[in-house]
């Protein structure tokens, strides 16, 4: 029997997703119409002989995870389980906290998935070749650009056995051009070196107080692991770790920018495994131009052009002869008549008047370059605002008639006016 | 009575516009420019109009044939080899200034409002000396040249150009009578009438200033363009308020031609002019903006202060604004931003113009 393991991480984490990140937690952020990390639910439960999925971090369980968890079990009829770590323990630090539960019912091997990714999640293919050669760690790998593999963790694999020779995290120079995905199948042996890695820790860090130094703040906390670092750049070469490359989808998430591109790869990816979520065109209904997910209680005017690239939330109004390109408008949202949004985040509950324009400006990938991913997303450069992807926070409101141009607008703001490169407070 | 216009040249500042159509001939308020004025010389008595033209046009000449003798009245075209300034093209023109012995009307081409001809005759007949200027009040005189004259009898005292302490708030509202025997002054080369000729006849006792009631505006550039035009709607409000168009989606001062179509679910006004031909789709906002002859404008589009010049198209959800003047025959793609672009004749625009910028 297999198990999942879904990191989540916690509310400190995220802050690239601000405003958005202020009102939901990052991991249930909608992403092509259901929270990001259903689509990792979707993936795991396909898995044949799939018992459980747990999903460890550090948020408080609040009441949309709750939610969020019973809808999930009742929908693929699975135990879904959230284990909250007492504080922030790092990328491995959770999965050796909760060893217990991973391994209880003696799981043949289980996952582990970074929330933060999108992915066609290719578990069956990496659950094959682990079990023509069993190894405590299987990473999934992709390639990416000389330039971009810098944002990435790097992997050096033997071409021929795929095992993997040397591992950094985010190198400052060219070190490969394979990435980790952040998706993973351990075996039960995996937990051994985590454990090494964690007395290990207990014991530097003994050292440091028994030397007086010890204030509680400047140790990064007791039970921290670092994936990454701490375990495959340590073990990398010693034939316990190795990569199955893939060359489907993949993208991080961790700016809203990048949420909406993730959004594109899986509306895209709905024509093959979930059709029935992109909207047709039907008599009496609005035109959809590509890959559109509707929510089946949002209104929209049979004048309204959708697509490509758009999701619509729950309870969201959309108004006659509005248009909507590249963008997610989010639960209880209202766009008003003739209102053009492009590239753009509507946050929960906001109103865009007659007329209004919000546009954002998109950052994807080179889509001449195969091995393009997502740039790192930086904010600033040289002090002034980057273009990028237009979001209103949560209950916002923009009057009619004005243009909202590559601004990000908190939450609960009421503009009077036109606004281009600002951010809102 | 005669009439001389100062034309002049290629109209540069009124461009993208004026490459494809000289200056006289661009619709204000769907009219030619020239024409607000031929119309009132007319109605004032005048019979021979001389439009002094530093460049020849064949449309302007067709054009001006056409009118010969639809108004029944002479059009003759005064051409300088070179630049002549304001005040060598009296010159040029003596021999037809001088037929006979009336005063004759000198005018800028630029400048638009409710032409006082009548008054003009009456006020320089009053006073009898050699010349007569029309000033306009403005808020702020500091920008301008000054006319400071004697308040009840008008007669100029004397011009200050851009004063620093208050003198006056009176312009050179570019509007003149002159007797014949102003000729005697001026050379056939270039001169300024404003600055050689008028300081002269003020000092002498010869120029008198009338004050223009009502709105005054000069439309030699786009944003002067539509700032006349609001105060030339808003005076069509007052004097002929049946030209101007209401009904459903029709906000405040709007003139529409009556083969203009406008779809559903529009708002458009105030301060808006749409040509002959014009089609405006559903759903499309137009405010402060002219829209010239057989301009379409597809549907969900916003335009604020914009020009549209003829036959251009602009596409769905395209949003304009900020002093954006297409030229003719221009195509604007779906969904784009312009923001202050002024776009030459037959370019198809593809991409939004986030910031003012002219588009070869």
């Amino acid at each position: 029997m297999l198990k999942a393991v879904i990191l989540i991480g916690g509310p400190q984490k995220g802050t690239r997703f601000r405003p958005l990140s202020f009102e939901v937690p990052k991991p249930l952020f909608p992403v092509a119409g259901v929270p990001m990390i259903q689509h990792h639910i979707e993936a795991c439960a396909q898995v044949h002989g799939m018992q459980e999925i747990l999903l460890i971090g550090f948020y408080q369980p609040d009441e949309p995870l709750t939610r969020f968890l019973e809808a999930a079990q009742q929908e693929f009829n699975l135990p879904i389980r959230y284990l909250q770590e007492f504080a922030p323990l790092g990328t491995g630090g959770g999965l050796y906290h909760f060893r217990d539960q991973i391994l209880a019912g003696g799981p043949e091997a289980f996952f582990v998935l970074n929330a933060d990714v999108c992915s066609d999640f290719p578990l069956g293919a990496m659950l094959d070749a682990h079990r023509r050669e069993p190894h405590p760690f299987l990473l999934l790998g992709t390639t990416a650009n000389r330039t971009q593999s810098l944002n990435y963790g790097c992997i050096v694999e033997n071409p021929e056995t795929h095992e993997v020779l040397h591992y950094v995290e985010k190198p400052s120079t060219f070190v490969s051009d394979i990435i980790n995905c952040g998706i993973y199948l351990f075996s039960p042996e995996a937990l051994k070196p985590l454990r090494d890695v964690f007395q290990r820790n207990q014991q530097d860090q003994q050292l440091c107080l028994d030397l007086g130094d010890g204030s509680s703040g400047s140790w990064p906390g007791a039970g921290t692991i670092r994936l990454e670092q701490d375990v495959f750049t340590a073990l990398s070469g010693q034939g316990q770790i190795y990569v199955h490359l893939t060359d489907g989808i993949w993208s991080q998430i961790k700016s809203a920018g990048s949420a909406l591109y993730a959004s594109r790869l899986y509306l895209n990816r709905y024509q093959l495994t979930h059709p029935e979520r992109l909207a047709q065109l039907t008599p009496g209904g609005p035109c959809i131009r590509g890959n559109v997910f509707i929510h089946p209680t949002a209104k929209v005017a049979s004048s309204a052009v959708l697509g490509p690239n758009v999701s619509i939330g729950e309870g969201v109004t959309i108004g006659e002869g509005v248009r909507l390109r590249e963008s997610i408008v989010l639960h209880g949202a209202t766009l008003q008549e003739h209102t053009c949004v492009l590239h753009s985040i509507v946050g929960w509950g906001s109103t865009v008047g007659r007329w209004a324009r919000v546009e954002g400006t998109a950052n994807d990938p080179n889509p001449n370059d195969p091995r393009a991913r997502m740039d790192s997303e930086s904010l600033f450069r040289d002090g002034k605002l980057l273009p990028a992807i237009t979001i209103l926070g949560c209950r916002v409101r923009i009057p009619a008639e004005v243009l909202i141009l590559n601004s990000i607008v908190l939450p609960h703001k009421e503009l009077s006016r036109s606004f281009t490169n600002q951010i809102i407070l | 009575m005669k009439a001389l216009i100062l034309v002049g040249g290629y109209g540069t500042r009124l461009r993208p516009l004026t490459l494809s159509t000289p200056k006289p001939l661009v619709d204000f308020c769907n009219k030619p420019i020239l024409l607000h004025q031929v119309e009132a010389l007319v109605k004032a008595g005048v019979n021979h109009v001389i439009l002094a033209v530093s460049y020849m046009s064949e449309m302007l000449e067709k054009e001006m044939k056409e009118q010969e003798l639809r108004l029944g009245i002479r059009i003759s075209l005064s051409h300088e080899q070179e630049p002549l300034g304001t005040a060598g093209p009296l010159a040029l023109a003596r021999e037809l200034l001088t037929e006979n012995s009336d005063p004759f009307f000198v005018l800028n081409s630029d400048i638009i409002c409710d032409f006082p001809f009548a008054a003009m005759v009456q006020f320089h007949q009053h006073h009898g000396q050699e010349g007569t200027i029309v000033v306009t009040k403005v808020e702020e005189p500091s920008k301008y040249g000054v006319v400071v004259s004697e308040a009840d009898t008008g007669r100029i005292h004397r011009f200050v150009e851009k004063p620093q302490v208050f003198v006056s708030n009176k312009i050179n509202a570019g509007m003149y009578i002159f007797g014949p025997s102003v000729l005697r002054r001026i050379q056939l080369q270039p001169t300024s009438i404003e600055k050689e000729i008028f300081p002269v006849m003020a000092k002498e006792g010869q120029l008198y200033a009338m004050e223009l009631p009502g709105f005054w505006m000069d439309i030699g550039q786009p944003k002067d363009f539509l700032t006349g035009m609001c105060l030339f709607l808003q005076s069509l409000r007052q004097t002929q308020p049946e030209r101007l168009c209401s009904g459903p989606g029709i906000v405040g001062n709007v003139l529409v031609d009556p083969s203009t179509r406008i779809g559903q679910n529009c708002s458009i006004g105030p301060n808006v002019s749409l040509g002959p031909g014009v089609v405006v789709e559903d759903g499309v906002c137009i405010k402060r903006c002219t829209v010239l002859r057989g301009a379409h404008i597809r549907s969900h589009s916003w335009l604020d202060s914009c020009i549209v010049g003829w036959s251009s198209r602009v596409g769905q959800w395209v949003r304009m604004e900020n002093v954006t003047v297409l030229g003719e025959d221009v195509i604007v793609g779906d969904e784009l931003y312009l923001n202050g672009a002024s776009v030459l004749p037959h370019k198809s625009i593809g991409e939004s113009v986030p910031e003012p910028r002219i588009i070869m």
